[in-house]
């Protein structure tokens, strides 16, 4: 198991540069650079100060050092300073000399929009194995039928749309939920309780529409999946052992199905990630997505290029994760690797 | 039994699909007005006999611009999903084929690439080529070509040693033959069928980038930005958000029905 581990995370490395060579030349292949757009936000910049930042950036340099610097830089968990909103630091918290703390923006963003894929992925794994299981049991009846039109639907549905619609239904004429933002105003006064429901109210809207789609895909996933477990002839034997059917369905076969939904979810998580550019945007929330699309339209590059290398990471952690958990919750793989 | 339930999802498909690409095609002939004339004494009027699906914030005739955004949602699905299959024939073929270390190099490629959340990518790499359609074509192709590289890469694998290969090989034929002639025609049921279902998803994409304005740009119409004007008229004007939620709603779905039902119409374990 600990060959195994070790082996899984030094297969990270050459992952990780390879992600950040493609990130790194994408930026670089595009016409224009940073100054131009930072000297359209300041009218008044000259061509020596905009010759300036070509040189703080290392701009000005052939593009294989600037990417050797910035591998340098990535080495020592350094993404520098954000060009745009006051020069912030990228990922981590820095302490200037008389003492003052800036937060970094991945810092701040983060936890956010992991709460919210964790959040996702809790409603998602555990809505989905309802459905599908239900879904399965009941083949061809009208249940079966209708999570299926929902698995459809749910596909299908932009999820940009249904934001726009649940935020004016639920936001605007009946006002059941905030609408935009992580708090209300009065955040700070509320007891520790009233803030908890606070946060829970601004998040159910942007969870539910980030989990939809894989909502479907999960449940028609498990649905199929427990439809050829039921027909194998271990289920077979149970039955005609008279095992009553529910033991059947949930304890034999529900277990079998569950198990490579722990390999689907990891598989899932750059997804959810990317995801959440388009929810955060149109909910106003301050996660990754978010300061992404921000980014991105300031062609603010180190945060750019942050979010995507912490991004990406994230995508690996969650695979390893999913193959451990994997590894661990099959007794065939787990007796195979210690071996 | 499964043969007719996979015909009538087809079936369903293809309808709704047709309707698309007739609303496309005959974009000029049956759109009432210029999709791009701005009238401004009928700014934002409700659906009405003059104007069937009502006018946006600038007076314009929402039915004619969503039959012109027809035109674009199904030109990005197409191209997009072209250069996307495009390139995972290519570099599946040629890892399935000769196996190996070009294969293990091709496949981590596609394992780096996946590993990279995509619409992060996407949005990235559009920002710095600035917007408009044919960048996203590209980028969406760009960034969605590895299901279909691993999909011919596993159906080579599998057809490689079976025996009308190896006589083939035998026979003296060369790679690009035994490649075209025998392993890519035997491998077309998944590639079509993944095909249908990766143009759903660029029709997806497509919609979202342009509700985030970083897709197809003004004046130029587009299911996705038509959206973002009814976000800002979401109180005053629901048609606005309606009509073309619906339509992406619709034909996504179409390509959808019909890739699930060509799935199971070409299996040939259900015949």
């Amino acid at each position: 198991m600990i060959t195994y581990l070790i082996k899984r995370i030094l297969w990270m490395l050459p992952m990780l540069i390879g992600i950040s060579l493609i990130s790194f030349f994408i930026m670089h292949l595009a016409p224009g650079d940073v100054t131009s757009t930072e000297a359209s936000f300041n009218p008044k910049a000259s061509e020596e100060s905009r010759q300036k930042l070509r040189e703080i950036y290392n701009l000005d340099k052939p593009v294989i050092i600037q990417y050797g610097l910035w591998i340098k830089r990535i080495a020592q968990l350094d993404f520098g300073n954000s060009f745009a909103s006051h020069q912030r630091p990228v990922l981590w918290e820095t302490k200037d000399n008389n003492g003052n703390i800036t937060k970094g923006l991945i810092q701040e963003a983060l936890p956010i929009t992991l709460l919210i894929n964790l959040l996702g992925i809790t409603v998602i794994f555990s809505i989905s194995i309802i459905l599908g299981t239900l879904s399965a049991v009941k083949q061809n009846s009208w249940v079966d039928k209708s999570i299926t039109l929902f698995v459809f639907i749910g596909f299908a549905i932009p999820g940009f749309w249904l934001a726009l619609l649940l935020m004016y239904w639920t936001g605007v004429s009946n006002q059941w939920l905030p609408i935009s933002g992580l708090h209300s105003l009065n955040y700070e006064n509320l007891s520790l309780f009233g803030q908890f429901t606070d946060l829970m109210k601004h998040l159910f809207l942007p969870v539910f529409v980030s989990s939809l789609s894989g909502l479907a895909g999960i449940s028609l996933y498990v649905r199929n999946g427990m439809l050829e477990i039921l027909n194998q002839d271990f289920i077979t034997t149970a039955r005609s052992k008279g095992l009553n059917e529910k033991k059947i369905v949930f304890v034999h076969a529900l277990k079998n199905a569950i198990l490579p939904l722990i390999t689907i979810i990891g598989l899932s998580i750059p997804g959810l990630i990317g995801g959440s550019v388009i929810s955060e945007s149109i909910f106003a929330i301050p996660g990754m997505g978010k300061l992404f699309y921000d980014s991105v339209l300031m062609r603010d590059f180190p945060v750019i290029m942050g979010i995507l290398t912490i991004g990406s990471v994230l995508t690996l952690i969650g695979n390893l994760i999913a193959d451990l958990g994997y590894a661990w919750a099959d007794p065939r793989i787990r007796k195979g690797i210690t071996k | 039994m499964k043969k007719i339930i996979g015909n009538s999802l087809a079936l369903a498909g293809l309808i709704i699909i047709t309707i698309v690409l007739l609303a496309a095609i005959l974009a000029p002939i049956i759109s009432p007005y210029d999709p791009n004339f701005i009238d401004i004494d009928s700014i934002l009027i409700a659906p009405s006999y003059d104007h069937i699906m009502g006018t946006d914030g600038l007076g314009r005739d929402v039915f004619s611009r969503m039959l012109y955004g027809a035109q674009i949602s199904l030109l990005v699905g197409f191209v997009a999903v072209g250069i996307s299959t495009g390139i995972g024939i290519i570099l599946g073929s040629i890892a399935g084929f000769y196996r190996g270390w070009v294969d293990s190099f091709i496949m981590r490629i596609v394992d780096v690439v996946l590993s990279i959340p995509s619409f992060f990518l996407i949005l990235a790499v559009i920002a710095f080529l600035t917007p408009s359609i044919w960048n996203i074509m590209i980028v969406i192709g760009l960034t969605s070509w590895m299901g279909v590289t691993r999909l011919v890469r596993a159906e080579f694998l599998s057809l490689r040693g079976r025996e009308y290969v190896l006589a083939s090989e035998a026979m003296g034929s060369s790679d690009i033959k035994i490649i075209l002639l025998h392993l890519l025609p035997n491998s077309m049921t998944p590639i079509i069928v993944s095909s249908v279902l990766g143009i759903a998803s660029a029709v997806l994409v497509e919609s979202g980038l342009s509700f985030l304005g970083l897709g197809v740009q003004a004046p130029t119409a587009s299911w996705g930005n038509i959206l973002t004007d009814g976000k800002e008229y979401i109180q005053f004007a629901w048609w606005l958000s309606l009509f073309p939620g619906l339509a992406i709603l619709f034909t996504v779905l179409g390509y959808n029905l019909l890739g699930e039902g060509l799935r199971d119409l070409l299996d040939p374990k259900n015949k």
